[in-house]
């Protein structure tokens, strides 16, 4: 029974980290970029949601969305100032990631400054929140309460189940929106190949910007939900989550999302069970190690096509 | 000299010899997220080797070579797999190695555990020095022999470089395991400043620092990884040492996120990195024979 309570919660944990390995695989997928600023983005939105819960903007700013609000409904304003931070600082790094490149270079990829740069923007912001709030793990009172329910002896909790499902509806509406959409058939023309898509008549510096819209949005939902569930915020999280969320990218397959979602859920199982076996301490080494032997025997992750990921840098 | 010009300068020999460590692999085209693996592997096999409590108590200049060799051996084993990934999934892949690496040691008993572990020779500065001139020397030195330019081929298209008979596949190897030898030199002489080493020193921030000290630095020639390093260590310092002099709180305290602010703008201004050919050229007033490309 513990042990089924333990993949419950993995299966939870990974529902977090499958948005996060969606906006990695996304990114990769359409423009061949590794885009670092991810793990930011998934922190900056938790702080942001934090600080509008907790009163982490200083009591004038709680005045004065008091006087605009009921108390109850605080917490839209932390999910929609979350989204737009987000959205916001992704819109800010594509000028100086991806388009730069691209009118620069006619050529995003056979660079490494995508990548640094987007490195350079996770110092900047991760040190920024450090300015405001330290480095302390700060501690958030959840708006829901902690709702839970039990299934035959198993405790399920409301946030975890909802986040989970939401997840999942989030990228198959993703999975649509790439198929069946006008913009999808662009993305998908652009993910081939950028000059092409161009001469075809795809207006590649306005759909680019919509790649980066959406990972800032995932990024943004996935550090809600987590600071929901798990009521910790800090400028540590982003790090410590994505970089697991990169692993779970990779063992699915870099570029394909539902390749993304199974590796998701895997490493979050995989991260439960080993705290639940062999205790917090060691639990990298059985993801690192299977993401290692994973791409020793099949480069390409378990769904993952050839042909992403090997550009030259 | 006073306390903090060596701890400084210290700081600062440690730095040039790990971004050397991961400019070899660089220099032919192998982006290396990795340097914590081997820093880890070399400073723990440097302490248990001279440590007298918990270890076997040898003396420090049969300590540091052996640590440093011992990590040669394993990233040359390492590198076989490795190298069959590439571009994403080699950054991905040696990241990984990394963090199994500090895995593993954070849960060794023998070792210490999270508690760290103690060190008992001490290298100062005046060790320190003539170990980085003298990899500093070597790598300008090994650039500019016949290795260096076969590196410097595979970087630019390994095809090519095939049609000119050179086995890219050694070429790779010889360069990881050269990284290697190097990172493990840098975690032994770590070890022995510091005479305590833990693993947290070598996280996912100092992977991703070190390989910006080279590519911020360049990779296209031997001198890149140099100005990089020294870029990274004195110019936090000095946005401090303006913040002080300016009495203004915002700058001491905002200097790492000034700092990312101007890794960006180097992406924009030079994507090359700090120093490249055509810098060189330029200083020079003259091509050298290496410099053309």
């Amino acid at each position: 029974m513990l042990l089924l309570q333990q993949i419950i919660n993995g299966l939870m944990l990974g529902g977090v980290y499958v948005m996060v390995a969606v906006a990695f695989t996304l990114t990769i997928g359409m423009l061949n970029f590794l885009n670092f600023t991810i793990p930011a983005l998934f922190m900056i939105s938790a702080m942001m949601f934090w600080a509008t819960m907790s009163g982490g903007f200083g009591e004038g700013f709680d005045a004065l969305f008091g006087s605009v609000l009921p108390i109850g409904a605080q917490w839209v304003v932390a999910v929609v100032l979350a989204l737009l931070a987000a959205v916001l600082c992704s819109l800010i790094i594509e000028r100086f990631t991806y388009r730069y490149m691209r009118t620069r270079y006619g050529d995003a990829t056979e660079h490494a400054i995508p990548l640094v740069s987007s490195l350079g923007f996770l110092i900047i912001l991760e040190h920024v929140v450090i300015m405001i709030w330290g480095t302390d793990p700060l501690s958030l009172e959840s708006p829901f309460g902690s709702a839970t329910f039990r299934v035959g002896g198993l405790l399920i909790g409301i946030p975890q189940l909802i986040s989970l499902l939401l997840s999942i509806a989030i990228v198959a509406a993703l999975h649509q929106l790439l198929k069946r959409t006008k913009i999808g058939r662009a993305l998908r023309s652009i993910a081939e190949n950028p000059d092409t898509a161009l001469l075809l008549g795809v207006d590649v510096k306005r759909i680019v910007p919509v790649v980066y819209v959406v990972t800032g949005l995932l990024c943004a939902i996935a550090g809600i939900l987590f600071t929901i569930n798990y009521r910790t915020v800090g400028p540590y999280m982003g790090e410590q989550v994505a970089t697991i969320a990169i692993a779970g990218m990779v063992l699915g397959g870099l570029g394909n999302i539902w390749g993304a979602i199974i590796g998701g859920l895997i490493v979050g199982l995989l991260e439960a069970l080993a705290t639940y076996w062999f205790g917090a301490d060691i639990v990298k080494v059985p993801i690192w190690g299977l993401l290692l032997l994973v791409l020793v025997i099949k480069p390409t992750g378990l769904f993952g096509q050839s042909a992403i990921g090997k550009g030259k840098f | 000299m006073s306390g903090y010009v060596s701890a400084q300068l210290s700081i600062l020999c440690l730095n040039i010899i790990i971004a050397y460590a991961i400019f070899l692999p660089a220099a032919s085209g192998q982006l290396n997220l990795g340097a914590g693996g081997f820093a880890i592997i070399g400073g723990y096999v440097g302490a248990y080797l001279n440590s007298s409590f918990d270890g076997l108590g040898w003396i420090m200049p049969i300590s540091i070579p052996l640590a440093a060799l011992a990590t040669a051996l394993i990233a040359f084993c390492l590198s076989f797999p490795i190298l069959r990934t590439r571009g994403v999934y080699m950054v991905l892949a040696t990241f990984a190695f990394a963090e199994v690496v500090a895995g593993i040691v954070l849960n060794m008993e023998v070792v210490g555990g999270a508690a760290g572990f103690p060190v008992d020779g001490h290298a100062d500065i005046s060790v320190l020095a003539p170990v980085t001139l003298g990899v500093v020397v070597f790598c300008w030195y090994l650039m500019s022999t016949r290795f260096g330019l076969a590196l410097r081929s595979v970087h630019d298209d390994e095809n090519v470089a095939t049609l000119f008979g050179i086995n890219v596949r050694w070429v790779r190897v010889a360069a990881f395991t050269l990284g290697g030898l190097l990172g493990g030199l840098y975690g032994a002489l770590y070890g022995h400043q510091y005479n305590y080493i833990e693993v947290q020193n070598w996280n996912v921030l100092f992977n991703i620092y070190v390989l910006l000290y080279v590519l911020l630095g360049g990779t296209q020639t031997p001198y890149g990884p140099l100005i990089g390093a020294l870029f990274f260590t004195f110019v936090p310092e000095m946005i401090r040492a303006l913040g002080e002099a300016l009495n203004s709180d915002l700058i001491a305290d905002g200097r790492f996120a000034l700092f990312g602010a101007l890794i960006v703008l180097m992406m924009v201004f030079r994507p090359e990195g700090i120093v490249t050919r055509t810098l060189i050229e330029r200083i020079v007033g003259r091509k050298s024979a290496l410099s053309e490309s």
